[in-house]
């Protein structure tokens, strides 16, 4: 009997010791955007799963960008999964920051990736990053003040079209604004957009010389029309509004327009954060002189870098939120219109996705849409849409954005605005040594 | 000399009008940790809604507050029993036995505050990197102890000064070393202004979030680190974030509120003689 007891106490220990010997604890970095909150939340899952653990740090998204830079380049090892965007991405892997993510599991469906989010995430044929949800941007309307108001917003409108709508929809008294669109400074913030309406007018950020080019016609038509149409139909204050203040604008019904990013429209048309759901309609981003690089592409990208020491585990956690199994679990628990979008050809041919997600056609287009090996009327020497990918960019998009929103306020001409954006350009480019 | 009516209503409308100013962004900061997302972000803004508490329990529940809560209290405790610990005696010697350096060192200690602490993120962060010290308690004490060590000198100096020398001098004639001087005779005379310097120093740190952030990932991460985790790029949050903040601030409010008297009595210690 004691005999039996010593064996079954032995076993016991040696399977506990077993298991916590394999149990392994991964840090993963990340922002606080709705998506993320719900993968910690099923990470227990996963968690049951596998007998592994999940830390989660959760950061602010520039404190996000500049602990983890911190981190891998002075080969912290802190963090064994980061967040990262589809600016960072290349980067990043060229710096040799980021582990290569070309060995998951056949069941993980490579394939099943949408190509430009794919693309975006690949360097030298490997990928460097996996997709955990992606956005293009597109053009948001009010239904019920378009009817009101007799007209009809097309499904691929002009910059044109949109002025004469949002005239006719500006109601100040009411506090009604015929257009919102960011005007916050910052790379991310106001130059995203912007970013898209230079190329659409034919614009570039540099020349095959890397030589600036903010003083060209195409970004004076494009700044001169923002500035003109945001003085005259957008809300007071718009040089602070990035994309949460315009969110709110629209969720409380002071906007008839709004162009910017496709994850917007799951919140629109969630009753608990919009007072305006069922009554937005979706058009694909506005064109002006072509429709290269007139809707942007964002990425929000599960990587392991390469000062992690704990790869293998990390590998397959992040095989496992970014697989369709983890997008039906979404839908499963939290409900379909929560799932990523923009990431799997699958979502877009799930009916329960696509009877939750009114908009998941009009997603489904802006993302496909994008090009950003070509984003440009007039060929570039860079890759990105609404950024460049080089690493000057942050500071010289923040700048440039800085300029422009001086010029929204009224404090600048759009002349001097500009002119003022292409003399820190070229310096800036200097000392990264991309122009002699 | 009375003041006059005209006087007096100045006084009550400035000071009011002081108080009520600073206390605004409390007051709606605690209102809007009480209102659904769309309420927080309404114009114009709602002074009347319904009240919700589900904020609140969103934040204790997804975020590790408790967790939080007590890192907080254990680095800011051990960063100011550290700091007196290395401020009194030295603070002791500059007040009592000065010398021809006391009020340059005095100066350069207090200059250490006027550089950006960003200026020396990068080698501090390297030598808690390299010393293992990252996101640990022992690493945020050290710091914060060390940033706060000029104003707890200047401070307990200040408060020392205050103390005739002849007393010290009769206690030393009576045989008392340094430390029973500290003990018998400073420390019931400096008393208050001890307290408010250690109350001081507890603030201080309970709201520096600069080494906080930048330090700590989730083990060591405290109140500071936790509220930035609610703000979002993409989504409302405001709502959120209110709440986060309300529990963060509700235990040095509450604790200020009860230490108010030895905070005012301490830092007037002195001021009429």
């Amino acid at each position: 009997m004691r005999l039996k007891i010593t064996a079954a106490l032995s076993a016991a220990l040696l399977a506990a010791s077993g298991t916590s010997a394999l149990a392994t604890t991964i840090t993963v970095a990340t922002v606080n955007n709705n998506d993320m909150v719900v993968m910690q939340k099923l990470s227990k899952v996963w968690e049951k799963e596998t007998g592994n653990h999940v830390k989660w740090v959760v950061l602010e998204e520039n404190v996000l960008r500049q602990r983890v830079t911190t981190d891998i380049a002075t080969h912290g090892g802190q963090f064994d999964v980061v967040t990262i965007g589809a600016y960072e991405t290349p980067i990043w892997a060229k710096r040799g920051w980021l582990d290569k993510l070309n060995d998951f599991p056949a069941s993980y469906d490579y394939n099943d990736l949408l190509a430009p989010v794919r693309s975006a995430l690949t360097v030298n044929g490997n990928m460097y990053a996996v997709p955990f949800y992606s956005e293009a941007s597109f053009t948001m309307y009010r239904k019920d003040l378009f009817e009101k108001a007799g007209l009809t917003m097309p499904d691929q409108p002009t910059y044109a079209q949109i002025e004469q709508f949002a005239d006719k929809l500006t109601d100040k008294s009411k506090q009604q604004y015929g257009i919102c669109l960011r005007g916050k400074p910052g790379w991310g913030e106001n130059m995203a957009f912007l970013g898209t309406l230079v190329n659409s007018n034919g614009g570039r950020w540099f020349d095959m010389d890397w030589k600036p080019q903010l003083t060209t016609k195409p970004w004076e038509d494009a700044i001169n029309y923002y500035v003109k149409l945001m003085q005259k139909d957008g809300p007071p204050g718009a040089a602070s509004d990035g994309f949460n203040e315009v969110e709110a604008l629209f969720a409380t019904g002071h906007c008839a327009i709004w162009v910017d990013s496709t994850v917007a429209a799951g919140m629109l048309e969630d009753p608990k954060q919009s007072q305006v759901a069922g009554k937005v309609g979706f058009a694909k981003a506005p064109i002006a002189v072509t429709d290269k690089g007139a809707s942007w592409q964002w990425i929000w990208s599960l990587a392991v870098p390469s000062s992690s020491k704990k790869e293998k585990v990390a590998k397959e956690f992040i095989a496992w939120a970014t697989s369709k199994q983890y997008i039906d679990l979404v839908g499963k628990t939290d409900g379909w219109v929560l799932a990523p979008p923009g990431t799997r050809m699958s979502t877009y041919q799930n009916p329960d996705y696509l009877a939750a997600a009114p908009f998941a056609k009009q997603v489904l287009a802006a993302v496909q849409s994008v090009d950003p090996q070509h984003p440009t009327l007039l060929p570039v020497p860079y890759t990105g849409i609404q950024f460049v990918t080089i690493p000057p960019f942050q500071q010289i998009g923040t700048t440039v954005g800085q300029d422009i929103a001086g010029a929204l306020s009224g404090g600048t001409s759009v002349q001097a605005a500009l002119q003022s954006a292409q003399d820190s350009t070229t310096s800036a480019m200097q000392q990264a040594g991309y122009l002699k | 000399m009375k003041a006059s009516p005209l006087q007096k209503l100045i006084v009550f409308v400035l000071g009011w009008g002081a108080a009520l100013l600073m206390f605004f962004p409390v007051a709606w900061m605690v209102l809007t940790g009480f209102k659904s997302e769309i309420d927080a972000v309404h114009s114009p803004p709602l002074l009347i809604f319904h009240p919700i508490l589900s904020n609140f329990t969103h934040v204790i529940h997804e975020g590790d507050y408790l967790g939080a809560l007590g890192n907080s209290v254990g680095i800011a405790l051990g960063a100011t029993v550290l700091g007196l610990l290395i401020a009194m005696p030295g603070a002791y010697a500059m007040a009592f036995f000065p010398n021809r350096w006391t009020k340059d060192l005095l100066l350069w200690m207090l200059s250490t505050k006027m550089m950006p602490a960003v200026g020396v993120l990068m080698p501090i962060y390297l030598i808690c990197q390299k010393s293992g010290l990252l996101d640990t308690l022992t690493g945020l004490v050290l710091v914060m102890m060390l940033s706060n060590l000029p104003i707890i000198v200047w401070m307990l100096y200040t408060f020392f000064k205050e103390i005739p020398g002849d007393i010290i001098e009769a206690s030393r004639m009576d045989g008392a070393g340094p430390l029973a001087q500290l003990r018998i005779v400073l420390l019931p005379l400096a008393g208050p202004g001890i307290a408010s310097t250690a109350l001081l120093s507890i603030i201080l740190t309970w709201n520096e979030a600069f080494w906080s952030l930048n330090l700590t990932s989730s083990n060591a991460a405290p109140l500071t680190a936790f509220i930035a985790t609610f703000s979002a790029p993409e989504g409302l949050f405001w709502a959120k974030l209110s709440a986060a903040s309300t529990l963060a601030v509700a235990p040095i409010l509450i604790f200020g509120w009860l230490t108010q008297r030895q905070l005012v009595r301490g830092l007037t210690f002195g001021a009429v003689k």
